[in-house]
C-alpha cells in the first residue's frame, strides 16, 4: 500500500518535471533560433538555410559588426539611455509627493483628489486628445512628449501610496514635534525608509520608458532622436534599410542575421539587469495585487 | 460628534467648521506646496485631455481650435455605429481580448500548479526566471522573434512544414492565421508572468490541509483537485473579472507592430483604427469619438466587475 503510494507520487514527479520542461523549451527555443541567426556565417546560411544547432567554433560575429559599424545603433542605444533615465526621474519626482501627500489621512480634500486621480485612470478618451495636446504644444521631436503623457501612472502611485500608509505614523510625527515641515519629514524620515519601494516603482517606470516603441514613432521625426525599440522596428521591417545598415550585394551578413543581431543588441540592457528587475516586480506586482 | 445628529445647525457652528477647515488646510500647507507640480501636471496632461475629448461632439478644424469648432452633437457616433468596419472592429477587439483570456488563463493556473507541486526547487526558479523574461521584452523584440519562427522564409515553423512535405505559410501576413498568431504570441509572452499572482495564492493555502490529505491518503491529482484548486479559485474570479472588465483593451501595442494591411480585416482593433483615422488620415473627430465611445463603456465595464468582484472577494483593484 505505502509503497504504491511512494510510486503514485514518484510519477506525478516525473510527469511534473517533463511537464516543465516542455514549458521550458517553448520559451528558450525561439530565442535559441534567435541566436543561431545572429551569429550564422554567411557561407553556411546561402549553402544551408538555418540550422537547429551551429558550433560555437563556426559563430560569426559579422552582423553584430555592421551593425555596431553603423553609427545610428550606438546613438539608438544612447537615446534610449537619456529616455529612460529622464523619465524615469521625472516620474519618480512626479509620483513621490502625490503619493506621500495621498498617505496623510488628515490631509483636508484628499478624498477629493484620490476621486479626480482615479477618475483619470478609469475613463481615458483615447490616443487623439493626447495627441492634440502634445502637438499644440509644439512637443513633437521632444523626449518630453514621449516622457510626460504617461509620466504619472495611478497604479503606480497607489502602490507607492499603500507602502507609505504601512509606515509607522510615531515617526513622523516625533519629527513634527521637532518642529519639521512635511518637505523635511519626506526627504529626512519617509524617503530612507522606503528604498524598496522607490526602487521598485523606479524600475517599473524605467521598463517602461526603455519598451516605449509607439510614442517616440508618434512623436519624433528626427532619425537622430530615435530610440532602440524603432530602430529595430525600422530594420524589422526592412524599412529604408540603408540608412542605418551597410547593407549592399557585398554586405557579408544576410538580412535575416542582421535582424536577428538587432533583436539581441536591443535585448542585451534588458538581460543585464534583469536580476534585480525580477525581484522587485515580484514584490511589486504581490503589493499592488493584493491590496487591501 | 453629537452636534452632526441635530436637525439644523445654528449657522455660526457652519462658519466656525469652515475655518476649521481652513486652517487645518494652513496646517497643511506644506503638503499642498509639496504635492503642486504633480496636481499641475493632472490638470495638464491628464485633464487636458479630457477637455480635448469634446471634439468627439464637434467637428474639428485644426485652424478654428478646439474651443472655436462647431458642435455637431453625436454625429460622428451614429457614422460610426452605423458603418460596416463597427462590427469588425468590435468583433475583433473582443475576439482577442476573450481568447487571450480564456486560452491565457487555464494554462497559467496548470503552469502555476505544476511549479508549486515539484520536488526539484532549483530547476523551479530557474523555470520562473526564464518564463517570467518574455514579460519584460517589448513588442518590437517579440516581433523579431516571431519572425524567425514563422517568417515564410527562414521561419523554424515554416522549416518544419516544410519539411514534412507542406507548403510554407505566411503566418503574419495571412488572414486565416494571423488571429491565432496574436492570441498564442500574447500568451507565450505573458503567461509565465501571471503565474505570479496564482503562485502567491498557491503558497498562501495552509499546509494542515495537505498534511491532512496525505494523512487520508490522497493522491496528487486529488490534492491539485480538492485543496489546490479550490483554494485559488477567488484569485481566478478576481482575476477575470477585472480582465472582463478590460474586455476592450485587445493590446495595442502588440498588434500595431504584428498587422499589415493584408490582414487589417482580421486584425484590426478600435485602437489601431482610431490611431489610423486620427493621425493618418486627420479625421480626428471621428476618431475622437471612437476612443470616447471605447473609454465611456470601458469605464462603465471596470465599474461593474469591480463592484462584483468586491462583493464576491471582499477585494478590490481599481
Amino acid at each position: 500500500m505505502l509503497h504504491s503510494k511512494t510510486r503514485d507520487a514518484m510519477l506525478f514527479q516525473i510527469v511534473l518535471a517533463i511537464f516543465l520542461t516542455i514549458i521550458l523549451l517553448i520559451i528558450l527555443i525561439p530565442f535559441w533560433r534567435v541566436i543561431v541567426t545572429a551569429f550564422i556565417p554567411l557561407d553556411i546560411y546561402t549553402r544551408e538555410g538555418v540550422p537547429f544547432f551551429l558550433s560555437p567554433t563556426k559563430w560569426s560575429f559579422e552582423a553584430f559588426r555592421q551593425l555596431l559599424g553603423h553609427s545610428m545603433f550606438p546613438r539608438a542605444a544612447w537615446n534610449s539611455v537619456v529616455i529612460t533615465l529622464l523619465g524615469t526621474a521625472i516620474s519618480l519626482f512626479l509620483t513621490i509627493p502625490l503619493a506621500y501627500g495621498l498617505s496623510t489621512r488628515t490631509l483636508p480634500g484628499r478624498k477629493l483628489i484620490m476621486t479626480l486621480i482615479l477618475f483619470t485612470y478609469l475613463f481615458s478618451p483615447g490616443l487623439i486628445p493626447v495627441y492634440l495636446l502634445i502637438t499644440g504644444m509644439k512637443l513633437t521631436n521632444n523626449y518630453l512628449a514621449i516622457i510626460l503623457p504617461p509620466a504619472v501612472s495611478v497604479y503606480n502611485t497607489l502602490v507607492m501610496m499603500s507602502f507609505f500608509e504601512g509606515l509607522p505614523e510615531e515617526l513622523k510625527d516625533a519629527a513634527r514635534i521637532d518642529g519639521a515641515n512635511e518637505l523635511q519629514v519626506l526627504w529626512h524620515i519617509i524617503l530612507p525608509l522606503s528604498k524598496p519601494i522607490l526602487l521598485t516603482i523606479g524600475l517599473f517606470y524605467a521598463v517602461f520608458f526603455w519598451n516605449e516603441f509607439f510614442t517616440p514613432l508618434l512623436y519624433l521625426n528626427d532619425n537622430n532622436l530615435m530610440p532602440l525599440p524603432v530602430l529595430l522596428r525600422n530594420i524589422l521591417i526592412s524599412a529604408s534599410f540603408n540608412e542605418y545598415v551597410e547593407y549592399n550585394a557585398f554586405s557579408s551578413s544576410s538580412i535575416e542575421s542582421l535582424k536577428a543581431a538587432g533583436v539581441l543588441i536591443t535585448m542585451i540592457p534588458m538581460l543585464l539587469i534583469y536580476p534585480w528587475i525580477q525581484r522587485y516586480f515580484t514584490k511589486g506586482t504581490l503589493v499592488g495585487g493584493v491590496k487591501e | 460628534m453629537t452636534l452632526k445628529t441635530l436637525p439644523s445647525l445654528p449657522p455660526s457652528t457652519e462658519k466656525l467648521n469652515f475655518k476649521k477647515f481652513l486652517r487645518s488646510m494652513w496646517r497643511q500647507r506644506w503638503l499642498y506646496f509639496l504635492m503642486a507640480p504633480t496636481l499641475i501636471y493632472f490638470v495638464v496632461f491628464k485633464y487636458g485631455p479630457l477637455w480635448n475629448a469634446q471634439i468627439a461632439f464637434k467637428d474639428f478644424k485644426p485652424l478654428l481650435g478646439v474651443m472655436g469648432s462647431p458642435w455637431v452633437g453625436f454625429k460622428h457616433f451614429e457614422t460610426f455605429i452605423n458603418s460596416f468596419y463597427f462590427t469588425e472592429l468590435m468583433t475583433n477587439t473582443i475576439i482577442f481580448s476573450v481568447a487571450k483570456l480564456l486560452l491565457g488563463l487555464p494554462i497559467a493556473v496548470i503552469c502555476a500548479i505544476a511549479l508549486h507541486e515539484t520536488w526539484l526547487v532549483k530547476y523551479r526558479t530557474f523555470v520562473q526566471t526564464m518564463i517570467y523574461l518574455p514579460h519584460f521584452l517589448s513588442w518590437v523584440i517579440m516581433f523579431g522573434v516571431l519572425l524567425v519562427i514563422l517568417s515564410p522564409g527562414n521561419g523554424l515553423l515554416n522549416a518544419i512544414i516544410e519539411k514534412f512535405g507542406g507548403e510554407p505559410i505566411p503566418f503574419l501576413t495571412s488572414p486565416d492565421y494571423f488571429r491565432w498568431v496574436v492570441i498564442l504570441s500574447d500568451i507565450w509572452k505573458e503567461t509565465g508572468w501571471s503565474t505570479i499572482l496564482y503562485l502567491a495564492a498557491l503558497l498562501a493555502i495552509s499546509p494542515d490541509l495537505y498534511e491532512a490529505a496525505a494523512v487520508d491518503g490522497a493522491t496528487p491529482l486529488q490534492r491539485i483537485w480538492y485543496i489546490s484548486l479550490p483554494g485559488i479559485l477567488p484569485v481566478i474570479v478576481l482575476v477575470t473579472l477585472l480582465r472582463m472588465g478590460h474586455i476592450l483593451e485587445a493590446g495595442f501595442n502588440q498588434i500595431f507592430v504584428l498587422y499589415s494591411v493584408p490582414v487589417y480585416s482580421v486584425g484590426d482593433i478600435l485602437d489601431t483604427w482610431v490611431y489610423r483615422q486620427g493621425v493618418l488620415q486627420f479625421q480626428f473627430s471621428l476618431a475622437t469619438a471612437v476612443g470616447f465611445f471605447k473609454g465611456a463603456i470601458g469605464l462603465v465595464l471596470i465599474m461593474v466587475s469591480n463592484r462584483i468582484a468586491k462583493r464576491l472577494a471582499q477585494q478590490s483593484i481599481y
